[in-house]
């Protein structure tokens, strides 16, 4: 699901227009799959919602009661119908566990993971982007072999070795910051201070890739034949860089920016778990271990239709930017 | 995120970490004072006059977004904490499981031990309505209900309910199925909580008789309660508690560490030695009761020789084990359950290994060069650490185990009746409760397949005995036969660890998980 194909597209707005119109049937189709997948992967671990949730009170009979009382006892593709069957009325279905709708755990985990994403975002944009265009302004030189360096160092720590590290050194050690997001569940926005960590983690990543690409992408250019042309034309250096050679890095940061919202937004666990902000992510891994397939579904969906829409968004800011790209793919 | 319905009316929640907490549990009983280590009573256990007033902030691991606050769906640690400060039990466990009264004042029962008549003492709902023998009704019958699986359904079993009735506002008589000397069991049995009979949302407005009173509530996120003056126990002293979900034990630690919580539920041995009497907080330890074991089957090859279950038994080395898969957290046991509880064996020898008489046994057992797998998972803590040391424990005396590592989700009904040896815990409940649930003919969950006639007639002589140390001469005998040939190798005994902020006062350190005084915040203040 991560990897839709990159459009082919013949130019001209009309074909950018049935170039978007494929591309959402064939989404369509993709999370359609993705779901079915999902389903059938969710049907094959071992063990269903009753037993999970039986746990070690694994009684025989309170287990057939529970999958009686859970439906548990039809056949599988008749559950899939009825859930399916609901979809297009917005109807997610409702938890195996506890009854509330899918829809209600969908929204309180989107929240938060929504905050965290934007929040990273608005900061990461700028972040990759300059240092990626400092890089390659001063490629070669000191600046640039130091970016590199401790963009690429970044880049090799996990996250969640990274946030041990923040915590205990500015929440712990310095307590500058609070350590988690414990207590303030329904109100992040309200205690900024609690979110400075999580962001810093989940920017470390993406701010490294993506100005390791921009950088890469605008010394391409710059080393190109059009790029030194345009020198010997005695076109201004700022205008080479930023006109000529920053939109070549553009298409290749769009999709990358596309697959960090998407990692962002379809829950990113160990952030989630080591600061307890109860975003999509802790939904998702609940709703597996306690087999809550109705749950596991309705997350399908959303992060199956999330992707397509932000690799069909990069797709056309990539084909705008560079509509050489798309005769070649 | 408020829920619209009641969830009971779909169905029960119970949710995954639910097995881990709730029977897993923990505990303590500092019974034979602990020896070593820290003190029995922490400096946060004791001291000083209680002080009014303050929130509590209290962190558990918790069940997600899917958590209710239906007392009788309780399952995790989380719920139960959150459940004991709305609601009561008749009777609940003392540090040695034995049953203390609640909101039953007394309770009384003929001479052949199967009608019960139980006395509720003057207590009210938080709407100011007076407990009565009808809402202990309701309450017993909405747990029973066939079409519902709550998980203290098969404790209350011994209960004919069609028969009991309510004598009067305050008295109610029940009628059970046969002799139950240890009835006040079932009164204190986990999730039989008394809720009112115009209960309403559960999630919403929950109407208990317990210490504190709903104000809010996010499932999987937060709950908050604030002081019920008119407690029949007594006001608390805090005047609100809060409980936060956090389910990473390390975003427990850095909480209480950093001051966003007062209170951290369940945390590692390895954390535990990093902070104790390091004067930041205080780590409390709740010794001696989260039971460990391997489980033999004891119905099928090898184990269906009881010189084979014999030379396992002395296969294990216990000391290592409780160093290993514990941290040292522990104590060792004997292959019994319920260490320091009432009816407890203690006078058999501890039993040590002995690798000699083991290879004896397995030769005359005709079990030399034995291969067995030993299932596992890591649904709880230590228990791959277990396998692996009991594996190589057991090389030594010729045996060849295979560690088979299973699915955490699935694991307690995997093992129930497949394969032949398995990893097992169990949190505290009392002796008699063991054995009916797991050693009987007819018990639901009997891992090690113990069954006998002569075994289950001891039990019904046990239950059908007035006299309480006639009983205990009973529950002595079937005691000795599982030590001698039973099917479960209780190797250690794990501590429950807790930490608190050095203000808190009043946390009990004598009390099991699922005991009364385990997660108990009506007796808590803050200095």
């Amino acid at each position: 699901m991560k990897t839709a194909p990159r459009g082919t597209s013949s130019g001209g707005p009309g074909g950018l227009r049935s170039f978007v119109a494929r591309r959402l049937t064939l989404g369509l189709v993709q999370t359609a799959a993705v779901v079915l997948l999902v389903f059938a992967l969710t049907e094959a671990l071992p063990g269903d919602a009753a037993v999970a949730l039986a746990g070690d009170q694994p009684d025989p009979a309170r287990i057939a009661s529970i999958r009686e009382a859970m439906d548990l006892d039809r056949p599988a593709h008749e559950r899939l119908a009825d859930w399916a069957a609901g979809l297009p009325r917005g109807d997610f279905g409702t938890s195996l566990t506890s009854g509330r709708p899918v829809a209600e755990y969908i929204a309180g985990g989107f929240g938060p993971s929504l905050l965290l994403a934007a929040l990273t975002l608005a900061l990461l944009v700028p972040l990759g982007f300059g240092l990626g265009v400092l890089a390659a302004r001063h490629e070669g030189r000191l600046i640039d072999r130091l970016v590199s360096s401790v963009t690429l160092a970044v880049y090799a720590v996990p996250e969640f070795a990274l946030g041990v590290l923040l915590v205990s050194v500015f929440a712990l050690k310095l307590a500058w910051l609070p350590p988690t997001a414990v207590g303030y569940g329904t109100d992040l926005i309200g205690h900024p201070a609690v979110l400075v960590l999580p962001v810093l983690v989940l920017l470390a990543r993406p701010v490294c890739s993506l100005s390791r690409l921009v950088r890469a992408g605008m010394v391409d250019a710059l080393a190109s034949p059009y790029a030194a042309h345009a020198r010997r034309y005695g076109v201004p250096g700022a205008r080479v860089h930023y006109a000529h050679a920053l939109p070549n890095a553009l298409a290749p940061a769009a999709q990358q920016l596309a697959r960090t919202i998407d990692w962002l937004l379809c829950g990113v666990i160990v952030v989630e778990a080591l600061f307890v902000i109860p975003g999509l992510g802790t939904v998702l891994l609940n709703a597996v271990a306690e087999r809550d397939v109705p749950v596991v579904q309705g997350l399908a969906v959303v992060f199956g239709v999330l992707t397509v829409v932000l690799n069909l968004a990069a797709d056309v800011v990539a084909y705008r930017l560079t509509p050489r790209a798309g005769v070649a793919a | 995120m408020n829920d619209e319905r009641l969830p009971g009316e779909r169905f029960p929640a119970l949710r995954r970490r639910g097995f881990l907490a709730a029977t897993t549990g923990a505990a303590a009983l500092a019974l034979t004072g602990c020896g070593g280590g820290t003190d029995d009573k922490a400096d946060s256990g004791s001291g000083g006059t209680p002080r009014r007033g303050g929130r509590l902030r209290a962190a558990f691991a918790g069940g997600g977004a899917g958590e209710t606050l239906d007392p009788h769906l309780a399952n995790l640690f989380a719920d139960v904490a959150r459940a004991k400060a709305l609601y009561d039990k008749l009777a609940d466990y003392g540090a040695d499981l034995s049953a203390q009264p609640r909101l039953a004042e007394k309770w009384q029962s003929n001479k052949t031990l199967d009608r019960w008549q139980v006395t509720l003492r003057e207590a009210t709902f938080h709407d100011g309505k007076p407990v009565t023998a009808k809402d202990v009704l309701h309450s017993y019958r909405r747990i029973a209900d066939p079409k519902q699986a709550f998980r203290a359904k098969a404790s209350l079993e011994p209960i004919d309910l069609d028969a009991s009735r309510a004598r009067g506002d305050r008295t109610v008589e029940f009628v059970l199925k046969r002799p139950t000397a240890e009835f006040p069991n079932v009164l204190a049995a986990f999730g039989a909580y008394i809720v009112p009979e115009h209960a309403g949302d559960f999630d919403r407005k929950p109407i208990g008789s317990g210490p504190f009173r709903f104000v809010s509530f996010t499932p999987g996120r937060s709950a908050v309660f604030r002081r019920y003056e008119d407690y029949w126990d007594g006001a608390p002293h805090l005047d609100e508690i809060e409980f936060v979900v956090a389910n990473e034990e390390s975003a427990r630690v850095n909480a209480l560490l950093a001051g966003q919580v007062e209170y951290a539920h369940e945390l590692n041995p390895t954390t535990a030695r990093a902070h104790e009497g390091r004067g930041q907080i205080e780590i409390v330890r709740l010794r001696n009761s989260a039971m460990q074991a391997f489980c033999m089957k004891t119905d099928r090859p090898p184990f269906d020789d009881k010189r084979v279950r014999e030379a396992f038994f002395l296969i294990a080395d216990r000391e290592e084990l409780v160093a290993g898969a514990l941290s040292g957290a522990g104590e060792v046991g004997n292959d019994l359950f319920g260490k320091g509880y009432e009816y407890y064996a203690d006078g058999l020898p501890q039993r040590a290994q002995d690798l000699d008489r083991a290879r004896a046994l397995l030769k005359q057992a005709g079990a030399e060069k034995l291969k067995v797998t030993l299932d596992t998972s890591a649904v709880a803590a230590g228990f791959t650490e277990a396998a692996s040391i009991f594996r190589d424990q057991a090389a030594e005396a010729g045996v060849t185990i295979d560690v088979k590592t299973g699915s955490k989700d699935s694991y307690w009904s995997d093992i129930l009746d497949g394969g032949t040896l398995c990893c097992y815990r169990s949190g505290a409940m009392p002796i008699e409760a063991h054995i009916s649930q797991r050693l009987l003919t007819d018990s639901t969950t009997n891992a090690t397949q113990w069954r006998h006639k002569d075994f289950d007639a001891l039990y019904q002589q046990a239950q059908s005995t007035r006299d309480k140390s006639e009983r205990a001469a009973v529950y002595e005998r079937m005691q000795r036969r599982l030590y001698t040939e039973g099917g479960f190798l209780i190797w250690g005994f794990a501590d429950w660890i807790l930490g608190t902020s050095r203000k808190v006062r009043g946390v009990e350190t004598k009390a099991p998980a699922n005991t009364l005084d385990w997660a108990r915040f009506d007796k808590v203040w803050l200095a």
